[in-house]
């Protein structure tokens, strides 16, 4: 039954927002260090969207941006957000909670 | 640049300012915070740091047209409004009209992972864009402090927030940063290091169980600024700051004068009363009547149909009304006439920033010819000396530049006419009237003198003080050998005195008598003496006839012997011969 659910929540398409502000080096490393990932835990089930703030200001507000770069994940839920340029893949693991937790 | 270097005198017109609106900040920055630059508030919990900075924002935009933007990383937007509501902001309305924008920045470090290198470029561009969306002039960062405990790179927050410093700076908006109170320096993660032109500090500590709040600029680039620590006070109409250094000595002066509802007092102060306006302190140990004579004061004020406003601070509105019913003083009537006004609460209900604040409100609100502090010496109870003298000043200041006419009732211990806080404060009255009692022969007896009037030819003498049901009066107290004589003591002495001088009528006119009868003895001595005189002089008379006879008749025998016996001369022999012959011849 547990097993079930979680093969269920895992089938789902995953909803990740990746917010930046123009095309610095370290969003372009955060980009691919987050689809490096996701191709090795995810594929095929996730969906990245870029969000480049320098053209909608107005979003940061609503979405609690802070730093840039910064990964939200939209779904599955609950939300998390993992800071920074990802290329601590350890650490971005955990903060999309695919470690796999035994 | 160029020109501060060159002419530093110059510096501090051309430093440009913005005002906060808040009462008495103004006046200690010297007018207001630098313009366009970061200012650091910083203060211990609850101390009112994000208070002072909403208000900074509300002011900005209520009294000079500016717009701000709050952004809070503590409270967010609901809490924040309720907040400063209760202050009389309506937040909410202001944001709605696009005055002010809130943003509440959210960090949850549990739900944040932190995975390699990156900046705040995401909290710039939301400043930026709430700036930018309603042309802010001022910037609130209500307390930057909790990204501290939101991100774990510090190295990068540091890098970050100086960054963001110099950028307020070039967007040329005011900034107000709020700051935690660290240890060993003013904030605790040493954001002074950052915002460094203007620093203030806020305190809120409690001495003998009553809280004061502090307000001091720590520092002010490139300005003069008050550096005394002043008391500030949240009340209901936000933060005033109570700047006791900005007062003059330049208030108009009244020649004015107004009495004080007993006669005799009146005569003693050169026969008119007090000046108006003049601050009046009036001593006196316990039960010697300091507020039935402030109670006449007011009453008489009342009477002339002035306004009276009574600050108590021992007893309550109705058990002074009470009481003066006693002694036929009717205040209730001028309470229900609207011409007198209550204030009573505890001393120790707030501190003495808070005690002036209130009474200045109460006064502002009432405007009152005559004020009444009954006693004064007890809100001298809720501070220190110095900060008392100070509140003390501040209130007659505020009074005197108002013209209003004060009453200062002081309590002196027992035993000790004056106390060292009397003799300090006494330099601030024009007008200092003691009460005092004097106990001797198993009784009690209240005196009033004036112990100073300024600008007044006033009585030196010491006059008995009765209270009856009828009112209060002064009388003539007996001052003999022995002293002030009062109450019975001086109704024995009167007495003595009549008794004296009836004793001395009565001497008068016995001695009167007495030199009657003198007079009479001696008149009837001189009339026996004359009428002894008068017998005597008759008797000789008499004998001189009888003389005169006899020298006749032996005359006239002796020349008829003389013939008989054909006699010569011998005039002498017959002559002693003849008495024997005169003699024999009977």
């Amino acid at each position: 039954m547990n097993k079930n659910k979680t093969a269920k929540r895992h089938s789902k398409i995953w909803q990740l927002l990746l917010y930046v502000i123009d095309q610095t080096p370290k969003s372009q490393a955060a980009f691919l260090n987050l689809k490096k990932v996701c191709e090795i835990h995810l594929k095929g089930r996730y969906h990245i969207k870029v969000i480049d703030l320098d053209k909608h200001p107005q979003l940061a507000k609503g979405a609690q941006i802070l730093a840039i770069p910064t990964v939200v994940r939209r779904l599955p839920s609950p939300v998390r957000t993992i800071i920074g340029n990802l290329s601590d893949t350890e650490r971005l693991l955990v903060g999309l909670d695919l470690r796999p937790s035994g | 640049m160029k020109q501060k270097v060159a002419n530093p005198a110059s510096r501090n017109p051309s430093l440009p300012r913005c005002p906060t609106g808040i009462q008495g900040l103004d006046e200690i920055t010297g007018g207001g915070l630098p313009r366009g630059r970061p200012t650091l508030v910083c203060g211990g919990a609850g101390c009112g740091k994000t208070l002072m900075a909403a208000e900074f924002l509300v002011r900005g935009v209520v009294e000079f047209g500016e717009p701000g933007v709050f952004m809070s990383f503590e409270e967010s937007e609901p809490e924040l409004a309720a907040n400063v509501a209760s202050l009389g902001f309506d937040l909410p309305g202001l944001v709605r009209r696009r005055k002010i924008v809130l943003d509440y920045v959210h960090i949850e470090p549990s739900e944040l992972q932190e995975s390699g290198d990156y900046d705040l470029e995401g909290l710039f561009v939301r400043l930026n864009h709430a700036i930018d969306s309603i042309g802010a002039k001022r910037v609130v960062l209500d307390t930057i402090e909790a990204l501290f405990a939101g991100l774990r790179n510090e190295a990068i927050l540091r890098a970050e927030l100086r960054r963001l410093f110099r950028w307020l700076k070039t967007k040329g908006v005011t900034a107000v940063i709020t700051a935690e109170r660290g240890r060993e320096q003013l904030t605790r993660n040493g954001l002074e290091e950052y915002v460094s032109d203007c620093v203030i500090l806020l305190d809120h500590r409690v001495v003998d169980q009553i809280a004061t709040r502090k307000l001091r600029v720590v520092k002010f680039r490139g300005a003069l600024h008050g550096t005394n620590e002043f008391p500030f006070l949240i009340g209901d109409s936000g933060i005033s700051v109570l700047p006791i250094t900005s007062l003059g000595l330049n208030h108009k002066i009244s020649n004015e004068r107004i009495g004080t509802g007993v006669r005799r007092l009146d005569a003693m102060l050169g026969g008119r009363g007090f000046f108006r306006g003049s601050s009046v302190l009036l001593t006196g140990t316990p039960g010697t009547g300091k507020t039935i004579v402030a109670a006449n004061i007011a009453s008489a004020a009342c009477r002339r149909g002035e306004r009276a406003l009574f600050f108590s601070f021992e007893e309550s509105p109705s058990q002074i009304i009470r009481n003066m019913h006693s002694i036929g003083l009717h205040m209730d009537a001028f309470v229900k006439g609207g011409l007198l006004r209550f204030h009573s609460a505890r001393p120790s209900l707030y501190g003495l920033e808070m005690h002036l604040a209130t009474m200045f409100k109460e006064i502002a609100s009432f405007r009152p010819q005559v004020v009444i502090v009954d006693p004064v010496t007890s809100l001298m109870d809720s501070g220190t000396p110095s900060e008392c003298r100070a509140m003390v000043t501040r209130l007659v200041d505020y009074l005197k530049a108002k013209h209003v006419t004060t009453i200062f009732t002081s309590l002196t211990q027992g035993g000790h006419a004056l106390q060292q806080s009397e003799a300090s404060m006494s330099s601030l009255m024009d007008t200092w009237l003691l009460l005092q009692d004097f106990e001797g022969n198993g009784e009690r007896n209240r005196v009033l003198y004036v112990l100073k009037a300024r600008g007044m030819a006033h009585s030196n003498q010491v006059r008995e003080f009765l209270i009856s049901k009828n009112g209060v009066d002064l009388v003539d107290a007996y001052i003999g050998a022995s002293g002030v004589l009062t109450g019975s003591a001086r109704a024995a002495q009167e007495a003595l005195e009549k008794a004296t001088t009836l004793a001395n009528l009565q001497e008068a006119a016995r001695r009167k008598r007495e030199l009657g009868r003198k007079r009479e003895v001696l008149e009837r001595q001189i009339g026996a003496l004359r009428s002894e005189y008068e017998t005597e002089a008759v008797e000789l008379r008499r004998i001189d006839q009888q003389v005169g006879t006899r020298t006749l008749v032996l005359s006239t025998e002796r020349a008829a012997s003389g013939r008989l016996r054909q006699a010569d001369a011998h005039t002498s022999n017959g002559t002693r011969d003849k008495p024997k012959f005169a003699n024999g011849r009977p």
